[in-house]
């Protein structure tokens, strides 16, 4: 078991070392092989995880050696395997698989060098992102952290010979590097208070935490969720991070890295339900980023900037889940935003490969005919993430807006709002890609094709979850105790529960009205399918964006506004630095220190004229110094040690 | 004051008038002249010192053979009246009678201080060895040859093939191209 | 005699020697300064020679060696001597003088 347990992480290690090491004698299909069979080794061995902690309940802890190990502290080196962590290693690897297989064949065109290279990253960021889950403390979830950030740099970064996309891998980087400041210095506030970081521990004695130690810890773990996670005020990074491939955007840019922030909330839910405040502000700002995401993604035409926003907006309603405490709401919805964006992305994929690099959806329109798979999938795909029922979205947004509504009605109302826009932007997108009349140039549409099986076989695999992922958790509305995944994941979640019916505040909603709430908002969300189909099916041609639509395409300025409050500023720092700093202090010691040695060198050579006398008398001179030392040792040092 | 300290004061304040004066005079041949004045006075020490064979040797080979070599060589060069060139800086001299000076100096104060020259007598007052003077028949030219023949007897041939090659080595420096 | 008289003047001598080398710049005045602080030398080692013959006493020729010493190196000086003559001969044949301000090939 120990070993199984070693095995999910490692193979991908391996994967990684072997096409990372030998990427230059590899063929590409070797190289695809070996990649995605080591996911697909892992994916096996994850299910029969999966189900050992479903038949026995209890989770599976592994400590291999010391990571860490001063006088009395240490950190284990542990993986632990229960109900959350099996989930989301069958959601990496499951979906990682079906990405790695894409790959194939959307890297085709790459030398072969290159593709191993892109493999290796993969695997590197699976293996990360395994040891994120997988890790039974807090540290090892932040190696797990800092390799996810790694390989999203390194994979946004991947064409790395254009400027712009080494901008956007620097950014990404550089925006999770300050959650991950916050993520580090809860971890050492953790460590400081209780003296260990492994989860049990620590979630046991949460109760000698008092309340504003908890506030400020939880926050500070809420930053780090923040960064990698993309909300407010950090999200800024994700949209950007789309200059990588379109798999690796699927993988981690909206199935799995991007959802690491929730998973840390999810696991340390305990500390989170008995800190209000911290909760309060979770759901505040996970609704903010839902709307204001999805506000943006009305006017975006680029058509993996809008399934971008897209993501910043889901990932807002996992956390508003998060926030009000409807925890299995969250998780429910990381699996089905999993299923269905990691669909939508490859499915955008796949018209991008098929349009040659075009991603304007402007450019695109009536690739219904052309791309029958990629049209059906695409189509679910949306279904699914508006929230029609009953596809998977539905169900896990209904059950995250319950929650809100449970917490407060406000809440409600406003995240209903953000599915409506959300329901109208992909249908938009939906709509002026597949439908209406071809508006790229003959090139491209002599061009169109379907993609190849690699290409539909995952895409039609990711349909099916879409579609049927919903039903693992039926509300209780409909029937009771049919919340299969609520069921599974109640252990993990118990003791939120235990505290939450000890001090239950909110109103619980009757099955009339949530009945009625339900029927309304799926009523509406029909009507707004319907308008956006029409408005954009048959759209010709396009207007400059006025007004609030122009504000909206240029994504509120909040880019400019970050330049002009942190990046100018930071630069205008750096430029005193580096013009007066650097050049009249640093390179004036450097300089100075040369300077000195060349004059003094220019001295000291004088002595060396050639002159016998004058070395015969540098040696006579030598000799008395050096006799009055022998002698008089005791009256120099007497005399020296008075001087100085 | 008996006589061997009178001989002695006398040979002394000789030796260091006449090697200060090899210094001083301006013409080199005055100089080979005072320098071997200075031998005698050394020669003379070495009779006090009952080595007979070595003043008899300094005086052969040194004042002897090396210095008539020495006024071969001035009168070769016709450097006897032209005095040397003054032009030098004076401090260059300073220097050099400052820091010889000071060596003195720093010997002296050595020598003063040196235990291994002083020794207890039978009223246990510490005094200086003594260098016996007039007595001991280690320098006479039986003992020296003696040893010279028997213990030294390597050391005295090599001494020889160091002078064959330093002659070799003065003919073909001295030779004419 | 003390032997520190004998000590004393050698040292003298030969610090004469020194200041010589030092301050004269005529090759053959030079060399003749080397000799002085090689007969210092030589005084020195007789008189050591005497002192160890009247102080120790181990044997009727104890302190011998010094002389013997002294003898060796006067034949080591006419060597010299005579190779250096040869030298300061050679120099003069070339430069035309025999200031040794003029030997600082060393410089170079």
């Amino acid at each position: 078991m120990n070993n199984l347990l070693l095995l999910i992480p490692l193979l991908p290690f391996i994967g990684f070392l072997v096409n990372g090491l030998f990427r230059k004698s590899l063929s590409k299909s070797m190289t695809g092989i070996i990649g995605s069979g080591v996911i697909l080794a892992a994916f096996v061995i994850s299910l029969v995880l999966f189900f050992k902690v479903k038949g026995s309940g209890a989770p599976i802890v592994v400590s291999y050696f010391d990571f860490i190990s001063v006088d009395a502290f240490r950190i284990p080196f542990a993986f632990q395997v229960d109900q959350l962590s099996s989930l989301f290693l069958l959601i990496i690897t499951g979906i990682g698989f079906l990405i790695h297989v894409y790959s194939t064949a959307y890297m085709n065109g790459e030398r072969p060098e290159h593709f191993a290279r892109y493999f290796a990253y993969l695997n590197l960021f699976v293996f990360s992102m395994l040891l994120l889950v997988m890790g039974a403390n807090f540290v090892i979830m932040f190696i797990g952290w800092e390799g996810v950030g790694l390989c999203s740099y390194l994979l946004i970064g991947y064409w790395f010979k254009n400027n712009n996309y080494n901008y956007a891998a620097k950014k990404a980087f550089v925006m999770n590097r300050i959650g991950d400041l916050g993520f580090l210095l809860a971890i050492f506030w953790i460590i400081a208070k209780l003296g260990t970081a492994t989860y049990s521990d620590v979630f046991a004695q949460v109760g000698s935490f008092t309340p504003t130690e908890l506030t400020a810890i939880t926050l500070l773990l809420f930053v780090g969720a923040m960064g990698k996670s993309a909300q407010i005020p950090l999200y800024t990074w994700l949209p950007d991070a789309m200059a990588g491939p379109t798999p690796v955007s699927a993988l981690i840019h909206a199935a799995t890295m991007v959802t690491a922030g929730i998973y840390m909330i999810a696991r340390s839910n305990i500390m989170y339900t008995i800190a209000p405040y911290t909760s309060d502000i979770v759901a505040i700002i996970g609704l903010a980023t839902a709307i204001f995401a999805a506000t943006i993604a009305l006017k975006q035409n680029d058509i993996k900037k809008v399934l971008a926003y897209s993501t910043v907006s889901q990932l807002g309603y996992m956390f508003l889940g998060l926030g009000v405490g409807a925890y299995t709401g969250a998780v429910f919805n990381v699996m089905t935003h999993a299923f269905f964006k990691a669909l939508l992305f490859l499915g955008a994929g796949s018209v991008i490969h098929a349009m040659h690099h075009e991603q304007d959806i402007r450019n695109m329109g009536g690739l219904k005919k052309h791309m029958p798979v990629t049209h059906i999938t695409f189509l679910l795909g949306c279904l699914a993430i508006a929230g029609v029922p009953p596809f998977s979205g539905f169900f896990s947004k209904d059950e995250i807006l319950v929650g809100a509504y449970n917490e407060n009605p406000l809440f409600y109302y406003i995240g209903v709002a953000g599915a409506l826009m959300t329901a109208f932007y992909m249908f938009r997108l939906y709509a002026l890609t597949f439908l209406g009349k071809f508006r790229g140039t003959a090139e491209q549409q002599h061009h169109l094709h379907e993609s190849p099986s690699a290409i539909t076989i995952p895409l039609i695999v990711l349909a099916i979850l879409s579609v049927f992922g919903g039903f693992l958790g039926i509300p209780a509305v409909f029937a009771e105790g049919a919340h299969t995944l609520e069921n599974f994941l109640a252990p993990i979640f118990a003791a939120s529960a235990t505290y939450n019916e000890s001090h239950t505040t909110g109103h619980h909603l009757s099955h009339q009205t949530e009945w009625i709430m339900m029927g309304a908002v799926t009523l509406l969300i029909v009507v707004v399918i319907a308008f956006a189909w029409r408005a954009y099916s048959r759209r010709e041609k396009f207007v400059e964006n006025r007004g609030l639509g122009k504000v909206l395409e240029n994504k509120w300025y909040v880019d400019e506004l970050y330049d002009a409050i942190i990046v100018r500023p930071l630069h205008l720092v750096g430029g005193f630095i580096k013009d007066v700093f650097e050049r009249s202090v640093v390179d004036g010691a450097v300089n100075g220190v040369g300077r000195l040695i060349q004059y003094s060198s220019r001295q000291v050579r004088l002595i060396q004229n050639g002159q016998v006398g004058s070395y015969i008398l540098v040696m006579v001179l030598s000799l008395v110094v050096i006799i009055l030392i022998l002698r008089e040792q005791e009256v120099i040092f007497t005399a020296l040690r008075r001087i100085f | 004051m008996s006589i061997t300290e009178i001989v002695f004061w006398f040979l002394s304040g000789l030796a260091l008038v006449s090697a200060i004066m090899v210094l001083l005079s301006k013409n080199p041949v005055h100089s080979v002249l005072w320098l071997i004045a200075v031998f005698f006075a050394i020669s003379g020490h070495y009779i006090l010192l009952n080595a007979q064979f070595l003043a008899i040797v300094n005086l052969i080979v040194y004042a002897g053979a090396i210095m008539v070599l020495f006024l071969f060589v001035i009168m070769l060069m016709n450097q006897g009246s032209e005095p040397e060139p003054r032009s030098k800086s004076m401090w260059i001299k300073m220097a050099g009678a400052i820091s010889g000076g000071s060596l003195l100096l720093v010997m002296v104060a050595v020598i003063r201080q040196s235990a291994n020259l002083v020794v207890r007598n039978e009223a246990n007052d510490i005094v200086p060895k003594e260098a016996v003077a007039r007595v001991g028949d280690i320098g006479l030219i039986e003992k020296l040859g003696n040893v010279l023949f028997t213990e030294y007897v390597v050391p005295f041939e090599i001494s020889s093939v160091l002078f064959l090659s330093a002659m070799v080595g003065a003919v073909v420096i001295g030779k004419k191209e | 005699m003390p032997i520190h008289y004998y000590v004393i003047l050698s040292a003298t001598l030969f610090c004469i020697g020194i200041i010589g080398v030092l301050t004269r710049r005529n090759a053959i005045i030079v060399f003749m300064c080397i000799e002085l602080m090689l007969n210092a030398v030589n005084l020195l080692l007789v008189a050591f020679s005497k002192m160890h013959h009247g102080s120790l006493l181990q044997g009727a020729n104890s302190g011998i060696d010094g002389q013997i010493f002294v003898f060796f190196i006067m034949v080591v000086a006419a060597a010299e001597v005579s190779v250096g003559l040869a030298i300061i001969v050679m120099m003069y044949r070339n430069v035309h003088s025999v200031d040794i301000n003029f030997l600082n090939r060393l410089k170079n």
